[in-house]
């Protein structure tokens, strides 16, 4: 069994492309080199990532279809499931052996299943955008933290970087311990020794708080509470839309200690 | 700091507004101005679900909940005995811009009752949004309410500030308006909206000539009904609807089930539970004629005036219509296939684009999102197999298997195989 391993980069993936067709070797599985539990089958070739190689694939791709289908391929890949290399790579093969755009061909099973990814991660990174929220620090700028179930912070920064164009703030991703930090529109990625926050809820440590953080996540709780209508009250669509493991972050949702 | 009083307010004041159902943020998009502060989103965003299922994008609040009218359906009415309080425009602007900067909302959605007299509460409404926008540099998403009766010149300067106006209709006819509300009036209600719809294509006129053209309301209009506080029927609110979209180019029209807010009222009607089921079905008819080339007609005709509450719309119709099925999924063109029950926009899109590749089959239908449960019985991919369509079926199978499931109605089908 052909087994090629890579870094677990999007570069280390298309470069493994690369050399697979360079070399004319079809791998019957993919692995990142971090996966555990492979030594069961033969032994994988690790092929290292190389960007000058990585950077021809994506040219090929972006030529073969449109730049909103190179992307979708890129957000499989932030998915972070253990088949999405694999299928990306089924997917690539298909493209270069067709003499059309696949893109549209629905009924072939490898388009189906990356446009099923897509979609997931397109909707964790809109609840990103939904279920942020923002605490205010002493300092005048702003911190949010929680846990998305795929690796979509990068994606979703450029909405808060158009959106809190004159904030200051850093949006953390507490699942895989980084973040971006944003000021006057330049943004870098960071990673705390010390997380400011509690893993749990994503709160800043009282330390850090302005003076009217509370009030307002007071204020937006008593908010949150007086526009339902108890008429109406559907416990089953709530939890549909508003996901439980999102709670633990939201200041509405959130029970007051003591 | 805020004060203990902004507290109470909010609670107020929120408290009045929750009846107005429009949370929709959606259609406009406002880039950030530089040194200001955010941005509307064109496909709006929900930041949070009450307890309802209601989505919050805006901080939906009441300037304030005073009121010198007695509409009978409205808990703000002046009869009823309620707190009352008045936001500033400083705590309004406040809050909205501490809820922004925090992610919490889209921005703000104000509407107010009318206090002194319709100008007066439109020209302080006006002042909370101005400064939103001047003092405040605020980009986000504004959506304004109109006082029925207001005059021309204070609507015009709201839409030049506000990303949407509205005015609520609320009751769908005029005689049942005049019970509910006698101090409104059908004229007061439509001459607004008229002003707001002018306003709105003159607008979008001129930025064709030049980007420098003012917008006016550039999400456009909308308006909501009362459902179920009165006897007007399906047929009655989405005519209304119908021509309100057509001839009033408004961008949506909101359904709103009746809550007896008033018991005491021998008015209304007393309902055990808020219609929650028709306005349901309102919503998905109103989506038909916006965005599936339906007509009030075919969905509610003067023989069955009420939508059926059971059934969605497209398949009632498809029910009535048996002889325009099954639909050849690899031929029929993207206005045919809309009108297949359990196919929406994206996936006729999707069947229309697959079709260049290869022959599609009901596993690829599957796939693509199709809702088989409902549709196979008003396709056909030419595919080996029992007769299934509603021809065969004959339409009452047909209902029964999709209202039960096949299981249920076994002995049925089997009646009718022989
Ligand atoms: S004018 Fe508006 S706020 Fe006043 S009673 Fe009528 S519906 Fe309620």
């Amino acid at each position: 069994m052909k087994i090629l391993s890579f870094d677990g980069t999007f570069d280390g993936l298309l470069t493994l492309v690369y050399e697979s067709f360079r070399l004319k070797v079809f791998p019957e599985m993919i692995v990142s080199s971090g996966d555990q539990g492979v030594t069961l089958f033969d032994a994988p070739v690790f092929i290292p990532a190389e960007a000058e190689k990585a950077e021809r694939v994506w040219k090929r791709i972006k030529e073969r279809t449109s730049r909103e289908g190179a992307y979708r391929l890129y957000m499989v890949f932030l998915s972070e499931q253990p088949d999405a290399p694999e299928l990306i790579y089924q997917y690539i093969r298909h493209m270069v052996a067709s003499s059309h755009n696949i893109e549209t061909d629905f009924a072939h099973p490898v388009v189906v299943d990356v446009l099923n990814i897509h979609r997931k991660v397109m909707r964790e990174a809109h609840r990103i955008q939904m279920f942020t929220r923002f605490q205010q620090t002493a300092a005048n700028s702003y911190y949010a933290s929680f846990a998305p179930i795929y690796n979509v912070l990068p994606v979703s920064i450029a909405h808060f970087r158009d959106r809190f164009a004159d904030q200051e703030w850093v949006v953390y991703d507490l699942k895989r311990n980084f973040g971006f930090h944003h000021l006057n529109g330049e943004i870098e990625r960071i990673s705390f020794e010390t997380l400011p926050a509690s893993v749990l809820t994503g709160n800043l440590d009282d330390r850090f708080l302005h003076p009217d953080e509370k009030q307002f996540r007071k204020l937006w709780k008593n908010y949150y509470h007086s526009i339902c209508i108890e008429n109406r009250k559907n416990p089953k669509l709530h939890r549909q839309l508003l996901p439980k493991r999102f709670w633990q972050y939201l200041p509405e949702k959130q029970v007051e200690k003591g | 700091m805020i004060s203990e009083k902004v507290f109470g307010k909010l609670k107020i004041l929120a408290e009045s507004a929750k009846y107005d159902v429009s949370c929709a943020s959606s259609g406009t998009s406002r880039p950030n101005m530089p040194g200001g502060i955010g941005s509307a989103a064109a496909w709006g965003i929900c930041h949070s679900f009450a307890e309802d299922g209601r989505c919050i994008s805006l901080l939906k609040i009441m300037m304030s909940n005073h009121c010198i009218y007695d509409c009978a359906y409205c808990i703000n009415r002046r009869s009823n005995d309620l707190p009352r309080t008045t936001f500033t425009p400083e705590e309004l602007t406040g809050l909205t811009i501490g809820f922004y900067r925090r992610n919490f909302i889209e921005g703000l959605f104000l509407s107010s009752g009318v206090i002194r007299n319709r100008d007066y509460t439109m020209e302080q409404m006006i002042r909370v949004v101005k400064d939103l926008r001047v003092i405040h540099r605020f980009n986000g998403y504004v959506h304004m309410k109109v006082i029925p009766g207001a005059s021309s010149a204070l609507i015009l300067e709201a839409g030049q500030w506000a990303d949407r106006l509205s005015v609520n209709m609320e009751i769908p006819s005029e005689n049942n308006l005049k019970l509910l509300a006698p101090e409104k009036n059908f004229e007061s209600i439509l001459k607004p909206i008229h002003t707001i719809t002018d306003h709105i294509l003159q607008s979008k006129e001129e930025r064709r000539k030049s980007n420098h053209a003012p917008r006016f309301s550039p999400a456009g209009q909308s308006t909501q009904l009362i459902i179920g506080a009165t006897n007007d029927n399906d047929r009655t609110i989405l005519d209304l609807a119908g021509k309100l979209y057509q001839k009033r180019n408004l961008k949506r029209v909101y359904y709103s089930g009746f809550i007896p807010v008033n018991a005491y009222d021998s008015r209304l009607p007393a309902l055990a539970s808020p219609p929650l089921q028709r306005e349901h079905r309102l919503y998905q008819a109103d989506w038909l004629l916006r965005f599936y080339g339906f007509n009030v007609d075919e969905l509610v005709s003067e023989k069955e005036p009420d939508l059926d509450l059971s059934l969605d719309p497209k398949t009632v119709y498809a029910l009535r219509n048996p002889w325009l099925y099954p639909v050849d999924i690899n031929k029929a063109d993207y206005a045919t296939l809309l009108r297949v029950p359990g196919i929406g926009q994206k996936s006729a899109r999707m069947i229309v684009a697959a079709r260049c590749h290869s022959r599609l089959n009901s596993a690829h239908l599957k796939k693509i999102g199709v809702v088989m449960k409902r549709a196979r019985y008003f396709i056909t991919c030419h595919e080996i197999g029992p007769p299934m369509s509603v021809q065969d079926l004959k339409p009452e199978t047909v209902r029964q298997l999709i209202l039960h499931g096949p299981k249920a109605t076994e002995g049925v089908q089997l009646r009718l195989e022989f």
